[in-house]
């Protein structure tokens, strides 16, 4: 009996441990937001921490420089306006003349520092994030512009999801490729992966916006 | 070094250049074709202004890896294009040119302009070629030769 025991221990402990690991995946996969099941859904707190996330992305240079609410687009982590009298135009395109992808090409040319991905242009003013004196927005307008479907293209929280997590200038912002002088732009505060997380986290929790002004 | 086929004004061109290469330098030190200007490098000034699919474009920050198969028009080939042949002519009649360094640039911008916007105003004029510099300050006589060339277009 006892050598059977010891025979039969390390088999039981096998099917212990894969029903656990089964259980445990399962249960992962049903907090997934993505699998629209709300087991554990995050509260209003959860929700407007990561926010406070996010706006910490959505102002960094990578993106707001291209959120302005002036006639230009702005450069740089000093975040000046863009040379060469560079401006807006009718659809955030630049001008006949002076198009956006007359210098930015479909991917970054690192060989000359010129940033690039698809279809380069400024986010509508709908979508400013800064004031006329290219000061950021505050975090309460900012979420009060990115959630109202009036000016955010109409998108809902999973919309806004997919745009975060797919939307090929977002992403070109963990991908902004080297400067003319050749060193590496800089990133935002998070990893897309963190920003994507938090995202999805404020998303499920009912995109709260913080209050104030 | 890499092989690219390059459709330069209507022409297949065949080059052999580093990826990094920018156009500005594949078109005169390869393609000999010196029309295109140098003048800052970082698309400040406007000298190098070429077309990519109609795009008036600052061929000295494209490097030719990115070129694929746009088509080129470069100011060697612009008078083959109606409204190129009509900002060449007003060019000439309202005598726009001092030094000239700059207006091969010039008069690519101003192509890329009226093919959009045939009856530009002072603005229109001001913000499109608001990237093209002239360190002669022709700008007053560009700005005719651009009104110039639209009533013909027209």
């Amino acid at each position: 009996m006892l050598t059977n025991h010891r025979l039969l221990s390390p088999t039981f402990l096998v099917v212990l441990i894969t029903f656990v690991v089964c259980v445990g995946l399962s249960t992962q996969a049903n907090n997934d937001p993505a699998n629209n099941v709300s087991a554990a859904s995050p509260t209003v707190v959860d929700g407007l921490a990561a926010w406070a996330q996010i706006y910490s992305v959505l102002i960094s240079p990578r993106c707001v420089n291209c959120h302005t609410a002036t006639n230009y687009p702005q450069q740089g982590d000093d975040r000046h306006r863009h040379f060469a009298n560079v401006i807006r135009g009718q659809e955030g395109r630049g001008v006949t003349a002076l198009r956006c992808i007359g210098c930015h090409q479909e991917v970054n040319a690192d060989s000359t520092g010129v940033p690039g991905g698809p279809d380069w242009h400024l986010a509508p003013l709908s979508m400013r994030w800064q004031d006329m004196n290219d000061r950021p927005l505050s975090s309460v307008a900012v979420c009060r512009a990115v959630t109202d479907r009036s000016r955010n293209e109409n998108m809902d929280g999973r919309a806004l999801l997919t745009h975060h997590q797919e939307a090929a200038l977002v992403l070109w912002a963990w991908n902004p490729g080297r400067r003319p002088d050749g060193t590496m732009r800089s990133l935002p505060p998070l990893t897309h992966e963190a920003f994507v997380a938090a995202t999805r986290t404020w998303v499920d929790a009912g995109t709260p916006c913080p209050r104030g002004k | 070094m890499a092989t690219y086929q390059l459709n330069v004004n209507g022409q297949t061109k065949k080059v052999e250049a580093d990826p990094s290469t920018p156009l500005l330098w594949v078109l005169r030190e390869e393609l000999k074709m010196t029309g295109t200007k140098y003048g800052c490098g970082i698309s400040a000034c406007g000298a190098c202004t070429v077309h990519l699919n109609g795009i008036a474009t600052r061929s000295c920050i494209v490097p030719v890896s990115l070129i694929g198969d746009q088509k080129i028009i470069t100011i060697e080939g612009i008078a083959s294009d109606p409204v190129g042949r009509a900002v060449q002519n007003a060019w000439v009649e309202k005598d726009v040119v001092q030094c000239g360094y700059c207006q091969s640039g010039q008069i690519m911008s101003a192509v890329a302009l009226l093919k959009a916007n045939t009856k530009p105003t002072d603005t229109n004029i001001e913000e499109s070629m608001g990237g093209n510099l002239c360190r002669c300050a022709t700008y007053v006589r560009i700005r005719e030769a651009i009104k110039r060339a639209a009533e013909q277009v027209a």
